[in-house]
């Protein structure tokens, strides 16, 4: 897995990166939604992965020790999947707003239509 | 008022103001009296607090009453404050444009709530003492700007958006990989006690904060367009209507080099024989490559959005200079440049709302008019350019100054020159805007929106407004450089700041 996932990670980021760069804009909002995972499991990773232990500390210790699931990234995550999830809402209903005003998927046409103006 | 709730109210009256909105949805007569109320109240807590801080320096909350490193902090300096301020004197100056200045169907369309929200977010960058709180913060204000700059729907808009949201939804992306970076290096997201950590002699894992603030620099680079990165603010911050633009193109970038400033002072300390050249140079190009662009704009609207990015440079040219002097002429243009820029933003609404058109051709003769309008964008324009007694030469004396005390002659050279041609380009507008007869003077004020004496009054009273502001600034500018030049000192003495958040004074 500790290798595993940082592959998994720069592969998202590049397939996200690839997609945002397209001129086509479902591929825009799929760019946006791989993206956005590429940061969310990446926040995980970095945050130090453990396997099989909680968050939770048992009575009659003071102090919590190896191995131990750290809560704070997790609480990160949580936060940032749901204004991801927000965000990436509100652009596809703006993607197909776009369309529906457009009617046109790709973004150079777009240009030209208002340059044309 | 206890300071606990002085540093809540800036977040919860913007926010309880928005949910009352949100109750008379489509009601805009009583949606404008609540938002009208609301920047009232907002003003004064700030003020307030402003007086506070003055008095403290630094003024702190613990939510939820957790002690400092693990509970979420809210922290005022002067610094955060005078941006807030400044925020709060520009909502106000927004709202009484927006009042005759905006269409009625975006008004009854959640334009108040967002306004509101917006503000909010703000309030949320400048207060906040924590690194993830700030990314939650920024993304509040980003969706809120999202929706504003959507607003209405049009063509041009929705390509704007378009745009804004990928480059932003990118940078936020980049943000919050710093922000795991930093978590993963020291455990650790409170600001204060990551200054302290990154402080430590030898503190582990230098080449790892040096990635992580480079994640920060290219993501609050995005959002506050300098050099490489600002490509997508003439394409989207030009095509909503004035009242939405001015409070954007005013308020959103200026925040995002306030992060920037904040946090390369704090905590991103350890690589600064790499990090200031590069901003140096960012600093320079930011400036030189805005005014080079709006020298080729024939839209009112274009050139200032141009200029935006250029005066980011001057903000950018303090960090990178970072001799207390530099800083504090950075914190100056900041508050100087939200007030002047959204006052032209204003002014060029003012002129289309009669005309119906931003564009420097088509446009004409306003000075025979409107004597009045053109007066008030000529100091605009001159404080905005830098012109002795007016606000903006401040600002870019002690930025000059601090330049050739620490010897980066290169750059002051540079920005003396951007200087000159945010003259010439301010010229040009005023040529083409006010001076030069209309073109086409055969259909004499056939063309002009028929806009009423009362209503065009009201329309000049916040410009009026944001000028007496900037005058003052400007003709008295002692008080305000003083608190620069504190605000500077706060930044770079972080000692006050840390000990106030790491104190741990819960209520009892």
């Amino acid at each position: 897995m500790e290798t595993l996932l940082p592959l998994m990670v720069g592969t998202l980021f590049a397939v996200g990166l690839y997609f945002i760069l397209h001129r086509h804009l479902f591929k825009v909002i799929l760019g946006l939604i791989l993206f956005s995972l590429a940061t969310n499991l990446f926040l995980f990773v970095v945050g130090g992965i453990t396997r099989g232990s909680s968050a939770i500390i048992s009575e009659e210790k003071s102090t919590a020790t190896e191995p131990y699931a750290d809560p704070v990234p997790q609480a990160l995550l949580l936060t940032a999947v749901v204004i991801g999830f927000g965000i990436q809402s509100f652009a596809i209903v703006l993607i197909r707003r776009v369309y529906q005003t457009f009617k046109s998927n790709n973004l150079d046409e777009l240009r030209k239509e208002n340059e044309a103006q | 008022m206890s300071s606990d709730l002085l540093l809540l109210l800036p977040l919860l009256i913007p926010l309880y103001g928005a949910l009352v909105c949100l109750m008379f949805w489509q009601q805009e007569q009583w949606q404008a009296v609540m938002v009208g109320l609301a920047q009232i109240a907002w003003m004064t807590t700030i003020v307030f607090l402003m007086q506070r801080v003055m008095a403290e320096e630094v003024l702190v909350t613990q939510i939820g009453n957790w002690p400092a490193p693990f509970g979420i902090t809210l922290v005022a300096d002067i610094f955060g404050a005078l941006m807030l301020l400044a925020a709060a004197v520009i909502g106000i100056a927004v709202y009484l444009f927006s009042l005759q200045g905006l269409d009625v169907t975006r008004r009854r369309f959640g334009y108040y709530p967002l306004l509101l929200l917006l503000q909010m977010g703000v309030s949320g960058v400048c207060l906040t003492g924590d690194l993830f709180n700030l990314f939650v913060w920024f993304e509040v204000l980003l969706i809120c700007c999202f929706a504003l700059l959507s607003l209405g729907g049009t063509k041009g808009q929705l390509e704007g958006t378009l745009k804004y949201v990928t480059i932003n939804f990118l940078a936020s992306g980049f943000l919050l990989a710093g922000v795991g970076v930093m978590y993963s290096l020291y455990g650790a997201l409170n600001l204060a006690e990551l200054a302290l950590m990154v402080r430590q002699p030898e503190h582990p894992n230098l080449p790892l904060l040096s990635m992580a603030s480079v994640f920060f620099l290219v993501g609050f680079g995005i959002k506050s367009a300098i050099f490489p990165l600002f490509f997508w603010l003439p394409a989207s911050y030009h095509s909503p209507p004035v009242a939405i633009s001015a409070l954007i193109a005013g308020l959103v970038t200026k925040v995002g080099i306030y992060t920037l400033i904040r946090l390369f002072t704090l905590i991103f300390i350890s690589d600064l024989g790499f990090m200031l050249p590069l901003l140096a140079i960012l600093s320079g190009f930011t400036m030189l490559i805005g005014v080079i662009g709006a020298a080729a704009q024939t839209d009112f609207k274009k050139i200032l959005s141009f200029h935006i990015i250029s005066q980011i440079g001057y903000m950018l040219m303090g960090l990178a200079i970072y001799t207390p002097l530099a800083i504090a002429g950075s914190v100056f243009f900041i508050v100087h440049n939200i007030l002047v820029k959204t006052n032209l933003f204003l002014i060029s609404g003012v002129v289309a709302q009669r005309y119906r058109t931003f564009s420097l051709k088509k446009l004409g003769g306003v000075y025979l008019h409107q004597p009045v309008l053109a007066l008030l964008f000529l100091l605009s324009a001159l404080s905005l350019a830098g012109t002795p007694p007016l606000s903006g030469f401040w600002g870019k004396l002690m930025l000059a100054k601090a330049g050739l005390e620490a010897g980066a002659y290169t750059l002051v050279g540079v920005s003396l020159c951007v200087s000159l041609i945010t003259l010439f380009s301010m010229t040009k507008i005023w040529n083409e805007v006010f001076w030069k007869p209309k073109p086409g003077n055969h259909i004499p004020d056939k063309d002009l929106a028929p806009v009423s004496l009362l209503r065009l009054r009201q329309l000049h009273l916040p410009v009026i407004l944001l000028l007496v502001v900037i005058l003052f600034i400007g003709v008295y500018a002692r008080p305000l450089v003083q608190l620069s030049v504190r605000a500077a000192n706060g930044l770079l003495h972080i000692e006050k700041y840390t000990e106030t958040v790491l104190s741990n004074k819960t209520l009892k």
